[in-house]
């Protein structure tokens, strides 16, 4: 019998790299993780994508005409001519309530009776009357500023075309810088990724080391001499392969499907990704670690990874506006410096005040989770 | 203690953080393996084998007492140790989405075993476990003999000194049992010391050393033969019982004089107590052509007998059951009928048109290798899964017809008690009897009859997951019985079980087919087929024979072998098949 064995060393990269080209062929094998990695990012950015906007495009609003002067049909005509808004015409006040009582109109411009006459003296009388549906404020603020904008709007072009001088108290010209045409898409998208990477990162890796104390073969690689990094090596570095495969496809289908503008390096992408990728993948590892279950670490995985990064990453709801408990927690949600990091990249580019000191951040998360796992895996299948 | 063992274990205790104060896996252990030779670790399920087999495998820390394991500290040597010790865990430790040679690869890498000397190992261990024509198959798609032959080979690369196997006997044929005892034994004449995990005691009577446990302690240790010994002259069969030999097996384990009993085909096999060679007289009353012989004892006797002696012989249970009464225009000698009964999935045929019928208050047993068909034939008969042609029939109702009025005529006990884990007993008495229809009073009746007749009232608030073994398969048994049903259909009802609560169980069975109930088993314990009054051998789909236990055991006797186990039996029907089916291949060639 030979006894001469290899002297045991802490760390060995013949074993990595023998276990990393398990995990691999297991992927290859598995079509569930190819599924995870490949089709689900594609599904949620769809549905990221066009089901959540926070633009209201082309609101429908309805016109009562009361009065049929020359003044007030070239208004209507006007304002029939603005790309934000679909216009339907009534003649009575009756008749366009019931529309908008019915959801059928979001808001209602009355033009009054003496509107041409009060046009035509020219005292600055005139007016409309907006009404807007107050059960979703959102929309009735954007009804009122649209009605106004369009009044206002009107009323200097017709100044203008009648040589006559108006003016303005204050002229306001707005601009938007990084996104000019503020379509929210633009920072909605990137910060959809974010949380996408999220949930298939934990999601991925939830399910590995879960799988072999199912199958028993976690006994039997305990009952070698592996140890604890090779074995979390292992169980990261696929996955971390199969993370920026699915980070490849998000990127693309943002740039070239939905025309999202990146302006950011690749390298910089890489950088970040593959830092926050150290945290997601470690939450899903810890799951995975502590419920040696892969039902279980799946949902806990989908729990934890999806609601702090959907409420708490400051991509639906301003962190600035949370209570101050609230926004501390904000702090441990890695998806927080991601989601900042990504709308920086695609929209500005790669301006280091900003993305510099969330790098950090997720420099010090990814330590946290990995860490937490490192903590939490054993050599023995007790305590 | 001896100098050159390869595990020195002394006053090993541990307890799980989860167990009770008064509860411990492991009660003062010790045990002492030598190389040479294979130590056999034996005892029913919950014994404390595993916890042993994984404190020594370094994988448990224990909560104290000393272990040595090839000189080392397991715990605080463990790089070293795993280096020196293979393990084959239950389920054999195997990747099955890869194929048998990555498995090869992945633990020589594991084990640090360099491209040379792998080269000449995998050779060796490959012709040794007969797996070269299967090198690129996936190890999910071997049997369950070649992946244990495949576990084993994983568990030698390296040729570690300790060989430390946790059952692997479950779930593989006797023929793959017999296969992998041999190599074994080959390693540990070669010098290995190896300790062999096992829920079977005949098992465990071929190791050349045995460690016997029961509740987390050792009940013996020593060479199976100093037990066998013991029971010298204790054990008998008596054979050309004239009456029933069921009432006779009752009515002798009400005496005294025996320990234990277990029926053999038309036999009764007793256990005398202690000093007697003779049962006294009043169990051989009326039976005046009954021949007494003495047998070779076993080892499962001495355990019986260690552990205090077998139940008496009374059911309870089944004298709360009326007498079964079968309705007009069912006939007594087909109450289960299989016709030409054919289940394919996709172009594999798992049961290939299989005929049988079963006579009222019968014990039918179904019997054959994993993979064989048995299981499928089964739920084809308990209306779980639909022929691909032919008919199922119970009580004179097709299953295609009328699956409900079917089902409702039958009790089915699951493998593995199929009972809510999270439930009380009452609760689980309750829901199963009101899925079987029982309502009102008369369900509230019957569970407090099914509480009272198997002793559960005291457990009624405890959740049937917390239950202990024999108390859990009782509660089972109980809820298939709620609607006192005609037939019962047991799916592999003791695996698991230890030898005392097995027996019991074949009590109540016992019982209940005098009152007429008719009883259809599988099993896959060799010596509890003897309890069938008839077995079909299933083996490929195929029923390859089918007649009382003793008529099979008769086909393959022969002048080396004239008196056959069951097993004996087993094995060599199914080799007669496996020849019959070459040469016919080889004429189809020709």
């Amino acid at each position: 019998m030979s006894l001469a064995h290899p002297p045991v060393a802490g760390f060995s990269w013949r074993r990595l790299r023998a276990l990393c080209v398990k995990e691999t062929r297991q992927i290859l094998r598995d079509p569930s993780s190819l599924l995870i990695a490949v089709i689900l990012p594609v599904m949620l950015l769809f549905i990221f994508g066009f089901g959540i906007s926070l633009d209201t495009n082309r609101l429908r609003i309805g016109v009562v005409m009361e009065d049929h002067g020359v003044e007030a049909v070239r208004f209507a005509a006007a304002a029939a001519g603005s790309p934000y808004i679909d216009l339907v015409f009534a003649n009575s006040y009756d008749e366009m309530e019931d529309s908008l009582v019915r959801g059928k109109v979001r808001g209602i411009i009355v033009i009054p009776q003496d509107f041409t006459a009060k046009v035509m003296e020219g005292s600055g009388d005139a007016a409309i009357q907006v009404l807007a549906d107050g059960a979703e404020p959102n929309t009735a603020n954007f009804v009122g500023s649209y009605a106004q904008g369009l009044f206002g709007n009107w009323l200097a072009a017709r100044a203008d075309a009648y040589g006559a001088e108006f003016h303005e108290p204050i002229a306001v010209e707005p601009r938007y810088w990084f996104n000019p045409t503020t379509v929210s898409r633009n920072y909605l998208i990137p910060g959809s990724i974010s949380v996408v990477m999220t949930i298939i990162g934990a999601l991925l890796t939830s399910l590995v080391v879960a799988r072999e104390w199912e199958r028993g073969t976690m006994e039997a690689l305990l009952a070698t001499p592996i140890s604890r990094t090779e074995l979390l090596l292992s169980k990261s570095l696929p996955y971390y392969g199969l993370a920026l495969i699915a980070m490849a496809i998000c990127v693309l289908i943002a740039i070239f499907i939905m025309n999202v503008p990146f302006r950011g390096s690749v390298l910089m992408l890489l950088l970040s990704t593959s830092l926050f990728l150290g945290s997601a993948l470690g939450l899903g590892l810890l799951l995975s670690t502590v419920t040696r279950n892969q039902f279980n670490a799946a949902q806990g995985a989908l729990n934890a990874a999806f609601l702090p990064a959907a409420l708490l990453s400051g991509l639906i709801f301003e962190i600035a506006s949370m209570p101050a408990f609230v926004q501390a927690v904000t702090l441990f949600v890695p998806a927080r410096y991601f989601v900042k990091i990504m709308q920086t990249l695609f929209q500005a580019g790669d301006i280091p005040s900003i993305v510099v000191p969330n790098l950090l951040f997720l420099l010090l998360s990814a330590i946290f989770w990995l860490g937490l796992t490192a903590w939490k895996t054993r050599r023995r299948l007790d305590g | 203690m001896d100098a050159s063992a390869a595990v020195r274990i002394k006053g090993l205790t541990h307890r799980y953080p989860e167990q009770k104060r008064d509860e411990q896996a492991l009660a003062d252990v010790d045990l002492t393996v030598r190389p040479g030779i294979i130590t056999g670790l034996a005892g029913p399920d919950g014994a404390g084998k595993t916890t042993l087999m994984r404190v020594m495998a370094g994988l448990l820390k224990a909560t104290k007492g000393e272990i040595e394991v090839v000189g080392l500290d397991p715990v605080r040597q463990a790089d070293a140790l795993h280096l020196r010790v293979g393990y084959m865990p239950q389920k054999f430790g195997l990747y099955e989405d890869l194929t048998v040679m990555e498995n090869l690869v992945l633990y020589a890498d594991l084990r640090g075993v360099g491209a040379e000397e792998r080269k000449a190992q995998f050779e060796r261990l490959l012709d040794f476990t007969d797996l070269h024509r299967f090198t690129k198959r996936l190890a999910g798609k071997l049997s369950g003999g070649m992946k244990q032959k495949l576990g084993l080979a994983c568990t030698l690369i390296g040729t570690p000194e300790l060989l430390l196997l946790d059952e692997p006997g479950v779930g593989v044929d006797p023929i793959s049992r017999r296969d992998l005892w041999r190599m074994v034994q080959s390693l540990a004449q070669g010098g290995m010391a190896v300790v062999w995990a096992t829920a079977y005691l005949d098992e465990a009577e071929l190791c050349d050393d045995l460690c016997l446990m029961n509740e987390g302690r050792v009940i013996f240790s020593g060479a199976p033969r100093e037990q066998k010994e013991r029971m010298q002259g204790r054990c008998i069969q008596v054979r050309d019982i004239a009456g029933n030999r069921r009432h006779f097996l009752r009515h002798a384990l009400g005496s005294p004089s025996v320990v234990d009993g277990v029926i053999q085909g038309e036999s009764v096999r007793l256990v005398l107590k202690e000093g007697l060679s003779e049962p006294d007289p009043g169990v051989l009353e009326g039976e005046p052509t009954a021949r007494v012989v003495t047998v070779e004892p076993r080892l499962e006797d001495a355990f019986i007998d260690l552990v205090g002696g077998g139940p008496d012989g009374h059911s309870v249970l089944a004298d709360t059951m009326p007498l079964v009464d079968l309705p007009s225009g069912v006939d007594p000698q087909a109450v289960i009928r299989a016709h030409e009964l054919t289940r394919t999935f996709g172009d594999f045929t798992a049961t290939d048109h299989v005929t049988f019928d079963v006579k009222k208050g019968e014990i039918f047993g179904l019997l054959g290798p994993n993979g064989a068909g048995k299981s499928t034939t089964f739920r084809m008969m308990c209306g779980l899964l639909t022929p691909t042609s032919g008919d199922a029939e119970v009580m004179g109702i097709d299953f295609k017809r009328s699956a409900s009025e079917a089902r409702q005529k039958l009790g089915y006990m699951a493998q593995k008690f199929s009972l809510y884990g999270n439930l009380s007993v009452e609760r689980n008495l309750i829901f199963f009897s009101g899925i079987y229809g029982l309502k009102g009073r008369a369900q509230a009746d019957k569970v407090a009859q099914m509480m009272d007749s198997f002793d559960l009232t005291r457990y009624r608030r405890t959740n049937a997951g917390e239950l202990p073994l024999g108390f859990k398969q009782r509660l089972s048994l109980a809820c298939a019985l709620m609607h006192e049903p005609p037939l019962i259909f047991l799916d592999e009802p003791t695996s698991g079980v230890d030898p005392v609560t097995r027996r019991e169980f074949w009590v109540h069975i016992n019982a209940l087919v005098d009152k007429g109930v008719t009883v259809m088993v599988t099993t896959h314990f060799m010596d509890e087929a003897e309890y069938c009054d008839r077995i079909a051998l299933i083996y490929r789909g195929r029923m390859i024979a089918a007649g009382p236990p003793d008529q099979l055991k008769k086909a393959v006797a022969s002048e080396d072998l004239p008196d056959p186990t069951f097993e004996d039996a087993f094995i060599g029907l199914i080799q007669r098949d496996d020849q019959a089916r070459e040469v016919a291949e080889k004429d189809k060639a020709a």
